[in-house]
């Protein structure tokens, strides 16, 4: 018993000695001298305990590499720690002291012809850790060797430093043809063989993506699928990865494949399930949807994903990331499984966000109900970013499910009476997202809404507030006193809230013009006069010009009706999606970017794509990449910008996608283009003889120079001049031309004053421009160029200017245009910009073509033609507006529009309307139809348009004009 | 692949480094410094981050962040498996994953970390393998060491390495051959203020003790194997057979394991064992607030609930609480402002109560949030996923008989409710 006791106590005393800290604890004077001491001992422990302390050091970085001729002379041992002690060593310095490194070869070389297998592997592995260029010499050999040994053990440790060589020295692995022996391994008889040799060899191909390294066929696949079944977990990882790079020759193998994988699902490690489901989300793609097979898959893969989330928060992360990717793909999957979703107290902020995230995507209307109980739960947690972010999420909510919209803007006013600040601001912005989605529907909640103002502070929530104040003007008794009370710091707000209450002031004052002149003056002078930013001063130049001439069509302009916001603007673009399923489970997925965003180096990534289906009946795979289609087949020119012109112009700030999602087609296109229309419109309506065209759009961004005093000149468009009675009617006399404009004032163009105009004659476009010098020195050396433009406008030849250009002298120059340059989409659509040089400088403006001189003299169709396509067009693309005051009878009229290209094709009169049908063609060979109503006695005309694509809706608005 | 890993402690010092390629620098770590000061509290930096050159895949445990460095595109679940397989084999070697035990046994850990990953692919991760090559370190082992000049290396090549069993080693030799099995189910749920059950589900595990003579082959199988539709099993459990007749089939690995786990959905219906009444309020205009807790007994289906304890993270602006408990004790923790109140077993007939002022720092408004309440227990002898039970294990391939046993218990995972 006492024999025992004090065995005990010395074992305390050892206990407290045999831990590794006491190989910190040297005397500060000569540490090195005295391991140099002990590691030259004769006795064998204190040379490993000397060992262990130099390790002991090197882990926490200090330099022991002035040992390494000790160390090294250690290696020759038969104490298997004590080499394995070395080994760590040497890896770590021998890059450091390579000739002395050398000396470490001969007893690798000794090492891999030792009979125990476990020496063998150890010297072929360290040696490959060895990065030293001398040594990889030495190692061809001893590995060639141990890549055929007869232990798998030794196999395996091989097919790993085949990589390791090939990391340091790509040429000799290549020229030693281990790449080959490599492949041979793939068809190993033991698994972890096969396993590493496909994990050396997908390394080994990453860095050579084209060099087919991993030729996968089916033999190939049949004894990796074998071998998955009986390696370890991280070989099934390779294996799986390394499958899914395969392409199925058709959906019976695919479904084989499959079959073999599922197993996989139930595996403990997440690594191998999310590998595995790569696989099948991947093979999926090319199994028939009617198959039982199918939806029997389909089921299972809902199991193992939501037991991904009962794991360690980090793998809950990658996890929620793919799952996110996979939700979009194939919403079914989990559509059963929102709970699993739902957000607990002490989950990290990271999963938080990303929960919510899948939450919305799997939002309908059989769940909504819980999902916005649990939104509004979790709109009164902690974290700020959070609770912002459930808000948020409630008006996605509302927007993607209609029939929650009601329930959403009462669970938000419920947060508003909350008065927590962000929550309320937040709240908010959201708010005005649900009225653009669903106008005319909750506006009984702006009186609490109004309540708030003081408390916003935040740039978006202003701007927000500011816009429903704007747009509900007629329904708010003070809201020109709410807007002058923002007025007030006009200069010290951002410019999203600058911008915001101009528009909404000069709505408030189209709404309730009376008692509002002096605020929108105010505000006009403001945006116009005092202010450095060239958007705040755009918007406000138009909007002075619009009022200051024509309030009624400033009225259609900026109170026109707004296009609805999209649905899903978050949605991840399919063709990066289908990327991004390939890669389920890497780091692409986590970052949802293509790996070719991101990866180091040139190395040429390999977009993946999921295979297509096999089956015959499957031509529509799903609606996404329907649309995808519908995307890509339309020339990516004709897609209007989602920041379009108008929409700039009224503000209506979409809440732009966070993702390049496609512009929904079709609906929202047309409205846009409807939109553009009426922009562009009363662009050529208004401006057509102001000075400097470049001025009108707050869509471009050259900043304008016309002084704000010209706006208010007496204006007369160019539908006037058009149906002016003045021209004998029934001469034929060549399309229309505008009066020149100024289009290069002298101030910028250092003296040069440039005005002109566009014209057809006998079917070429020319550009007829007046030159003027007013500076006080001779201009020579003139040339011109265009920059790309809707209709590839390009001029013919060089531009005439033979003489010099004297000071006060003017030049009247005719420069032929074609329509053969490269073509680029313009905002608006006939703006063109121009680049002129002389010896002085370059200068650039934009001018604005009338689309007439577009219309080509071929433009007459035939009778027939004419009323098929007018009935094929569907109602979408027509559009109709009305002309005024325009006293022309419908001959006069008809004959004057031929002059332009215009051409009638047929007339009838019902109820005393002249009604005529009228073709016209662009240069680029779109097709423009039109009925003219002409009411004998009234001045009014009514136009309507049909075209085939929505685009031209544009130029034959513009055509209209005439 | 894994190029380099990195521990760093939870205030931010990098105490061990390991590389199985090319050297990276240690200011790499910068990156994730940064980002850990930004997320404030150590659990919240996000796992992945991107740096222009490397990618850092991070775990946290015991205090400590685990951050791995990789150059190529790799699956990070492959990452983050393998720093919780390092961590696990920390623990099972030192009997703890600290800052204190790792520095102690640098040598040993790096002999783990190099057996455990070559050229970032790993080698060998199973508990088994690993103690034949590195014996662990027992006072015992270090003194015969001592005595001997042994070596705590392994000096053959483990038998387990290349086999189909790679979980188990060949000549394992017991005097009394013994199975045990613990049904251990979790409950997670979330309960709303009216104590309505939001969601709920149950993550069970079943976790072996094995300790039997040769290469035995064990059957296990359940009465009511229907229950389980979504399972992860042990890498040793046979799939196909299961599959087909719903039973575990295995050569198991020596010593402790996890044979599989499994998952009872939220959309099966979950039976929650006790009921929370509460009242948490602040006033509107005063700084103090009002606590009110009592829990009692629910769906327990017989059993006694033990160890049940109640946590609720205050918000920030609470001073102090002076509450009253009727039974256990309770604790404010002044720094995180946690109230801790462990309340043993619960007593069906005098259900334990909590109540008490609680006061606010002097001018801060009434707090914002919510504060939730999380509760722990414990039921022995029950599953309550409604009867998981074992029938029967048979075992075959050795002759001996071995001693069975199962166990069943139930527990609180994460089980909260609002206020």
């Amino acid at each position: 018993m006492q024999e025992w006791a004090s065995q005990l106590c010395e074992n305390r005393q050892f206990g407290s000695k045999m831990t590794d800290s006491k190989y910190f604890t040297t005397t500060k004077k000569g540490e090195i001298f005295e391991l140099k001491a002990e590691l030259n001992s004769d006795k064998k422990e204190k040379k490993k305990e000397a060992v262990k302390k130099v390790i002991a050091s090197m882990t926490v970085g200090k330099d022991v590499s002035a040992l390494f001729p000790d160390v090294v002379n250690c290696m020759q041992t038969d104490n298997l720690e004590l080499k394995k002690l070395v080994y760590l060593y040497l890896m770590n310095y021998a890059k450091s002291q390579p000739d002395m490194a050398i000396m470490a070869v001969n007893t690798f070389v000794k090492d891999c012809e030792d009979p125990n297998p476990l020496i063998r592997a150890l010297a072929v592995r360290t040696m490959g850790c060895i990065r030293v260029d001398k040594i990889t010499e030495y190692l061809c050999e001893p590995l060639r060797k141990c890549l055929k040994d007869e232990d798998p053990y030794v196999r395996k440790t091989a097919a790993v430093c085949v990589a390791k060589l090939h990391d340091i020295n790509a040429q000799l692995v290549e020229d030693q043809g281990f790449l080959d022996t490599l492949k041979d391994l793939i068809s190993d008889s033991n698994p972890m063989v096969v396993a590493n040799a496909v994990a050396a060899l997908s390394e080994i191909a990453e860095s050579h993506p084209n060099s087919n390294l991993l030729d996968l066929n089916p033999q190939t696949i049949n004894k990796l699928l074998t071998a998955l079944n009986e390696c370890t977990e991280w070989g099934q990882i390779f294996i799986l990865d390394c499958l899914a790079n395969y392409t199925p020759r058709d959906d019976r193998e695919s479904q084989s494949i499959c079959e073999r994988v599922t197993p996989r699902l139930s595996h403990a490690n997440s690594a191998v399930v999310l590998s595995a489901v790569k696989v099948l989300m991947k093979f999926m793609e090319m199994l028939p949807k009617d198959l039982d097979y199918y939806g029997t898959l389909l089921k299972k893969l809902a199991p193992p994903l939501v037991t991904l989330l009962s794991a360690e928060p980090e793998l809950q992360y990658v996890a929620l990331r793919n799952i996110n990717l996979i939700v979009q793909r194939r919403p079914e999957i989990l559509k059963h499984e929102m709970k699993v979703f739902f957000v607990k107290y002490n989950d990290p902020i990271y999963v938080k966000l990303e929960k919510l995230d899948i939450m919305i995507r799997l939002a309908s209307q059989a769940n909504i109900a819980q999902v916005l109980a649990e939104l509004k739960e979790y709109a009164t947690e902690v974290d700020v970013d959070f609770v912002r972010k459930a808000v948020r999420a409630i008006g996605r909510c509302a927007i993607k499910v209609e029939q929650s919209a009601e329930r959403c803007v009462s669970t938000l006013l419920d947060l508003i009476q909350t008065k927590v600040n962000y929550v309320v601001q937040e709240a908010i912005v959201v708010i005005k997202d649900i009225f653009r989605k669903y106008p005319n529907k909750y506006e009984s909640v702006i009186a609490t809404l109004c309540e708030n103002l003081d408390s916003l502070d935040e740039p978006e929530a202003r701007a927000a507030m500011i816009w429903i104040v704007g747009e509900y003007a007629e329904r708010i008794d003070n809201a020109d006193e709410l807007l002058e009370s923002f007025l007030e710091g006009f200069h010290d707000e951002s410019t999203q809230v600058q911008l915001q209450l101009l528009t909404a002031i000069v709505k408030l004052f189209l709404k309730k013009p009376t008692e509002t002149q002096e605020l929108v003056q105010q505000v006009l002078s403001l945006a116009t006069q005092d202010s450095d930013n060239p958007d705040l001063r755009d918007r406000g130049y138009i909007y002075w010009r619009l009022l200051s001439t024509d309030p009624v069509a400033a009225k259609e302009v900026v109170l026109a009706e707004k296009p609805l916001i999209s649905e899903e603007t978050d949605l991840i673009e399919p063709t990066l999606l289908e990327e991004l399923i390939c890669h389920i489970g890497t780091l692409a997925s986590v970052y949802h970017k293509p790996p070719s965003a991101f990866v180091e180096g040139s190395r040429g990534v390999q977009h993946k794509r999921l295979p297509g289906s096999a089956g015959s009946g499957e031509s529509v795979e799903s609606p996404d990449t329907g649309s995808a289609a519908g995307v890509s087949d339309a020339p990516p020119a004709v897609i209007p910008s989602q920041g379009d012109l108008l929409g700039d112009l009224l503000n209506l700030d979409l809440t732009p996608p966070a993702t390049t999602g496609p512009p929904p087609p079709a609906t929202s296109g047309m409205q846009l283009g409807a939109m553009d229309l009426l922009g562009g419109g009363l662009d050529s309506l208004l401006g057509g003889d102001l000075g400097g065209s470049s001025a009108m759009g707050a869509g471009f961004g050259a900043p304008p120079a016309a002084p704000a005093a010209s706006f208010s000149a007496p204006v007369s468009g160019g539908l006037d001049d058009l149906f002016d009675l003045g021209g004998g009617v029934g001469m034929p006399m060549g399309t229309y031309s505008p009066p020149k404009t100024v289009w290069l004032p002298a101030m910028k163009g250092k003296g040069l004053e440039i005005s002109g105009t566009f014209a057809r004659r006998a079917g070429v476009i020319q550009m007829e421009m007046t030159l003027t010098n007013k500076a006080m020195s001779v201009m020579t050396d003139f040339a011109i160029q265009f920059n790309r433009n809707s209709f590839g406008l390009a001029p013919a030849g060089p531009l005439q200017v033979l003489t010099p250009l004297s000071p006060n002298q003017s030049i009247e120059v005719t420069l032929p245009l074609n329509t053969v340059g490269p073509v680029m989409k313009m905002d608006p659509l006939n703006n063109l910009q121009v680049a002129v040089k002389n010896n002085i400088d370059v200068f650039y403006f934009s001018c604005q073509y009338p689309i007439s001189m577009l219309f080509v003299e071929d433009g007459k169709m035939e009778r027939q033609v004419f009323l098929a396509t007018w009935k094929d067009i569907s109602n979408d693309n027509e559009a109709q507006f009305q002309i005024k005051d325009c006293h022309l009878s419908s001959d006069a009229a008809s004959n004057k529009l031929q002059g332009s290209n215009i051409f009638t094709i047929a007339k009838r009169t019902v109820d005393g309307q002249d009604m005529l049908y009228q073709s016209t063609k662009l240069s680029n060979g779109i097709w423009v139809l039109a009925e003219l109503r002409v009411q004998t006695g009234n001045p009014t005309f009514t136009v309507s348009l049909a075209q085939q694509t929505v685009w031209s809706n544009h130029c034959s608005d513009c055509a209209a004009n005439y | 692949m894994i190029n380099s890993l990195f521990l760093i402690s939870h205030s931010g010092d990098i105490f061990l480094e390991k590389h199985w390629k090319s050297v990276i620098s240690r200011s790499v770590c910068d990156y994730f410094l940064e980002a850990k000061e930004k997320a404030g509290d150590p659990e919240n930096v996000a796992p992945v981050l991107q740096t222009p050159h490397h990618y850092l895949i991070s775990i946290y445990r015991g205090k400590l962040f685990f951050l791995s460095v990789t150059q190529t595109e790799v699956p990070p679940l492959f990452v983050i498996e393998f720093l919780h397989r390092v961590a696990d084999t920390f623990q099972d070697y030192f009997g703890d994953c600290s800052e204190v035990v790792i520095k102690e046994n640098t040598v040993t850990v790096y002999e783990l970390l190099e057996e455990m990953l070559d050229n970032g692919f790993p080698l060998a991760t199973e508990s088994n393998v690993l103690k034949e090559m590195i014996r662990p370190p027992t006072i015992l082992r270090s003194v015969v060491n001592t005595l001997t000049g042994g070596s705590n290396v392994g000096g053959t090549l483990p038998t387990g390495q290349l086999s189909n069993v790679p979980w188990r080693r060949a000549g394992v030799k017991y005097t009394n051959n013994e199975a045990y099995f613990d049904v251990i189910e979790e409950i997670d749920a979330i309960l709303d203020k009216s104590g309505t059950t939001v969601f709920a589900e149950i993550q069970g595990v079943v976790e072996a003790c094995v300790k039997l003579t040769g290469m035995p082959d064990l059957t296990l199988s359940f009465m009511n194997p229907r229950l389980l539709d979504d399972v992860s099993f042990h890498p040793c459990v046979r799939f196909k057979r299961w599959e087909s007749e719903r039973v575990l089939s295995f050569i198991p690995p020596d010593g402790n394991f996890r044979l599989m786990s499994y998952h009872v959905s939220s959309q099966n219906l979950v039976a929650i064992p006790v009921y929370v009444k509460q009242n948490i309020s602040f006033l509107e205009t005063g700084s103090c607030g009002r606590l009110d807790i009592t829990i009692g007994p629910k769906q327990t289906m017989g059993k006694s609930v033990e160890n049940l304890t109640v946590t609720i993270p205050m918000p920030k602006s609470v001073l102090s609480v002076n509450l009253t408990a009727t039974q256990g004790t309770y604790t404010f923790d002044l720094t995180t402002k946690v109230v801790l109140w462990d309340v043993g077993k619960l007593n069906p007939q005098k259900l334990p109560n909590l109540r008490g002022s609680i006061s606010i720092q002097t001018g801060s408004p009434k707090p914002e949030e919510n504060p939730s309440i999380n509760i722990g227990l414990q039921i022995q002898q029950l599953a309550i996923s409604a009867g998981l039970k074992v029938s029967r294990l048979d075992m075959y391939g050795e002759k001996y008989k071995p001693f069975k046993g199962v166990k069943y218990v139930t527990k609180a995972g994460k089980f909260q409710v609002r206020t």
